[in-house]
């Protein structure tokens, strides 16, 4: 059973469908993290109805698409939330949800403790799994950026599920310059509540960009958190956040592969494609699920899906030592700081991307294309909020040959 | 259980685990499993050679250890 491919290089030139995508069902949102990817915060009007939401769902379970990351957003203040979950489960297609905790009240946490027992003990097929956001592991890291009062409603979730038996739910953690120090105390929240811990980069899209010099890690915090990863990363999920870390020497458990238009892309509220759900910008839009083809035609053959399978050009990066294993790292941190895209990554571990950044021109990056943030500029500390997620379970967590 | 051009995908919704069939010969034998008298039988169906044998022994028990594959009620 020899393969001369390796399976990563297989993950490179796409698959007939994601093995799991993010989807947004809203831009409506009670938080204005300071850090949204997606400016979250009203609603928009052309946001998928029902009927077509479901009709997504029908695809993703024609194309055996295992599950899907929902997250928004705020998802669960949409008022057919529940209803798209029971539908997706039902069809097959399992769902992991992001949320700031504001809708997981006692009675919803018993209800999605009880999802996933099917009878006699046997998995269900189709379930339901939460992911809890928290930025800090203290109420004034978090809520400095994700809001006043954020904390506490997170840890109220996180008692809510807990106390009903939900184990195993996500705690989804953004790396912060403030929160880096806090990566066992983190671990430590999750064990406390039976959750397992997920990890992702902060990206400089959306709102993000705005807040990017002041919260992206330092140098010296890539190098702790890359420390980290190698002792605690078995137990901890990243899904695709940290392969640029792999410049430091080596892998990290995860995908050490950029999946964007791959393996994985983004459904946004309003049925349009991106590669992935840090790139919400015309350059990476695929498509949109109303087209023709729907969401299987926009995967299988949208023009920039089939580039993002293709050789990818090294640039000013392909005579580096590491290029092999960061592989130039993350397509949306170097859009959205003004970098070349075939050049460094932002936060490159060589320190080649502060170089570049430092010849950026001010205000020259990229805009994001779509801003749903409220109009009301808040201060601030006041409301924030942001989702997340990549892809997300270890992804080569059992590979058979 | 899902084919790709390497072999398949598989996914286990009471583990969320993923795991990769590194070969679409592999596929065959797990997709005939259920229908097959044996494990054997299924590998000769699928054109597995005696020398493959224990390559493929390995893999399946591998998807066994993992509640991939279950054995079928009698």
């Amino acid at each position: 059973m020899s393969v001369a491919v390796p399976l990563v290089e297989h993950f490179a030139r796409g698959l007939d469908a994601p093995i799991c995508l993010t989807w947004e069902l809203t831009y409506a949102c009670n938080l204005a993290c300071r850090h949204c990817l997606s400016s979250s915060g009203r609603r928009d009007p052309a946001e998928l109805s029902t009927a077509e939401a479901k009709a997504v769902i029908d695809e993703l379970e024609r194309m055996q698409v295992f599950y899907v990351n929902i997250g928004g957003g705020e998802p669960t203040i949409r008022p057919d939330f529940w209803e798209l979950v029971d539908y997706a489960t039902a069809h097959h297609v399992g769902v992991k949800f992001s949320t700031n905790g504001v809708r997981i009240t006692p009675e919803v946490a018993s209800r999605l403790a009880a999802s996933g027992r099917g009878s006699g003990g046997v998995p269900r097929s189709g379930y339901v799994d939460v992911q809890i956001s928290l930025d800090g592991a203290t109420a004034d890291v978090n809520d400095a950026v994700r809001g006043e009062g954020s904390f506490a409603m997170a840890v109220r979730a996180m008692e809510n599920l807990a106390a009903a038996g939900f184990r195993g739910f996500k705690l989804s953690v953004v790396c912060t310059r403030h929160n880096i120090p806090q990566l066992d105390a983190f671990n430590a929240i999750a064990e406390r509540y039976g959750a397992q811990l997920r990890l992702t980069r902060l990206r400089p899209s959306g709102r993000g960009a705005d807040v990017w010099d002041e919260l992206h890690p330092t140098a010296a915090q890539q190098r702790d958190l890359y420390d980290w990863l190698l002792d605690h990363g078995e137990n901890v999920l990243t899904g695709d956040s940290f392969f640029h870390l792999a410049g430091y020497g080596k892998a990290l458990p995860g995908l050490n592969l950029c999946g964007a238009g791959r393996v994985v892309c983004l459904i946004d509220p309003v049925g349009d494609v991106y590669a992935c759900p840090f790139a919400i910008h015309d350059a990476f839009r695929a498509g949109n699920v109303r087209d023709a083809g729907g969401f299987r035609g926009v995967w299988r053959e949208s023009s920039l899906f089939q580039t993002l399978r293709g050789p990818q050009a090294g640039g000013a990066c392909a005579a580096c030592s590491a290029y092999d294993s960061c592989r130039g790292g993350c397509m949306a941190a170097k859009f959205f700081t003004g970098l070349p895209l075939d050049g460094p990554d932002p936060e490159c571990v060589k320190g080649y991307g502060q170089l570049r950044l430092a010849a950026v021109e001010p205000g020259s990056a990229p805009k994001p294309s779509l801003d749903h943030s409220r109009a009301a500029a808040v201060p601030v500390t006041l409301q924030r909020r942001r989702p997340d997620r990549a892809c997300a379970e270890n992804p080569l967590a059992l590979v058979v040959r | 259980m899902r084919p790709e051009p390497f072999g398949a995908l598989l996914y286990h919704f009471g583990t969320r685990r993923l795991s990769f069939l590194k070969d679409r010969r592999l596929l065959s034998v797990v997709e005939a499993l259920a229908d097959a008298p044996s494990a054997r039988a299924a590998c000769a169906g699928a054109g597995v050679g005696p020398s493959e044998l224990q390559a493929y022994e390995r893999a399946l028990a591998r998807l066994a250890e993992t509640d991939m594959l279950r054995e079928r009620a009698r």
